[in-house]
């Protein structure tokens, strides 16, 4: 073997060079819209005209095809920031911060959405908009963690240092999630338990599970769509700074 | 069970509520990235190279 022979990166590096993401995500982000949008077709299909009341909650169940893709995508996307702050931090990969700050403004959306809808769900059958049970408030907890994420990060002009402390605070920040998931186990809460992953399986009939999975689908679908779009743009908006810095160099020499 | 025609308001709320903000998601997303975009061709037009790209032009010039 020749002694300059030079290693090759594996598949997933090569995939996940910044260049290389630009070239194949180009061929993925038509395809993701089109199959978000047959999603969210289909599950507003039988959200709406193809799934029955709730013996108790009457219509007002149709409120959860909306508020659990909301909550599932606010722990998601924070599971999401999370590898890429270890990527960030441990691999010091490119993509990862890009991704990281990408992903903050979906999560903390998708994070106010599901806060709104539960609150829309809660007074009808709760009697109340809100309560400050374990549940709603170690969401409120992830919203302000999302939105102190973007504050930091906006509050430095120097982005890898930047990159690095976000990487550092999302991790701390990542101990809320347990808190999220099993805060109705932990805690009396109104807000009811698992109903979908459990030892047990599903607790729901199949008539309402399907309309949930679809639009589960579909939001999963959407901030797979936005995320790659998102992180297509980063890459795109470091590579101008990078040129304007690059000619105010030049002007200055 | 509840009943339904006095909860119709907190059912519309929840879904307007999911589309506005998903609707202008999607529309800042898709505008930043064409103003991105924008900017990164302007400077190429304005004859501004990546680094990389220059040191890629003189590795394939060179032979």
């Amino acid at each position: 073997m020749s002694a300059t022979a030079v290693k090759q990166p594996n598949w997933f590096a090569r995939l996940a060079h910044p260049g290389q993401f630009l070239a194949w995500t180009r061929f993925v982000v038509w395809p993701l819209a089109v199959a978000t949008a047959i999603s969210f077709a289909a599950g507003l299909w039988f959200a709406f005209l193809n799934s029955p009341e709730d013996y108790q909650m009457g219509d007002m169940v149709r409120v959860m095809y909306v508020h659990v893709p909301n909550a599932w995508l606010s722990q998601l996307v924070y599971g999401v920031m999370f590898a890429a702050a270890l990527g960030s931090l441990v691999w010091r990969h490119p993509l990862a911060d890009v991704a990281n700050k990408a992903a903050a403004p979906l999560g903390a959306a998708f994070t106010a959405l599901a806060l709104y809808t539960g609150a829309l769900w809660g007074r009808p059958t709760w009697g109340t908009f809100w309560e400050w049970d374990g549940r709603m408030t170690s969401t409120l907890v992830l919203l302000l963690i999302y939105l102190g994420i973007i504050a930091l990060r906006r509050a430095y002009d120097d982005q890898i240092k930047a990159g690095r402390i976000v990487a550092i605070v999302t991790l701390i920040g990542g101990i809320n999630i347990p808190i999220v998931k099993f805060s109705v186990d932990w805690w009396n809460t109104l807000h009811q338990g698992s109903s979908i992953l459990t030892a047990s399986g599903p607790k729901m009939p199949m008539s309402l599970l399907l309309p949930l999975l679809l639009m589960l689908l579909a939001f999963t679908l959407l901030f797979s769509l936005l995320q790659v779009v998102r992180m297509r743009t980063e890459i795109l908006r470091r590579r101008a700074e990078s040129m304007s810095r690059q000619a105010a160099l030049g002007a200055t020499r | 069970m509840i009943g339904d025609g006095a909860h119709i308001p907190f059912i519309a709320g929840s879904y307007v509520g999911v589309a506005v903000l998903v609707v202008g998601l999607l529309a800042y997303v898709v505008w930043d990235s064409l103003r991105v975009k924008r900017q990164l061709a302007e400077l190429e037009k304005a004859g501004i190279r990546r680094r990389s790209a220059d040191a890629a032009s003189t590795r394939t010039d060179t032979p």
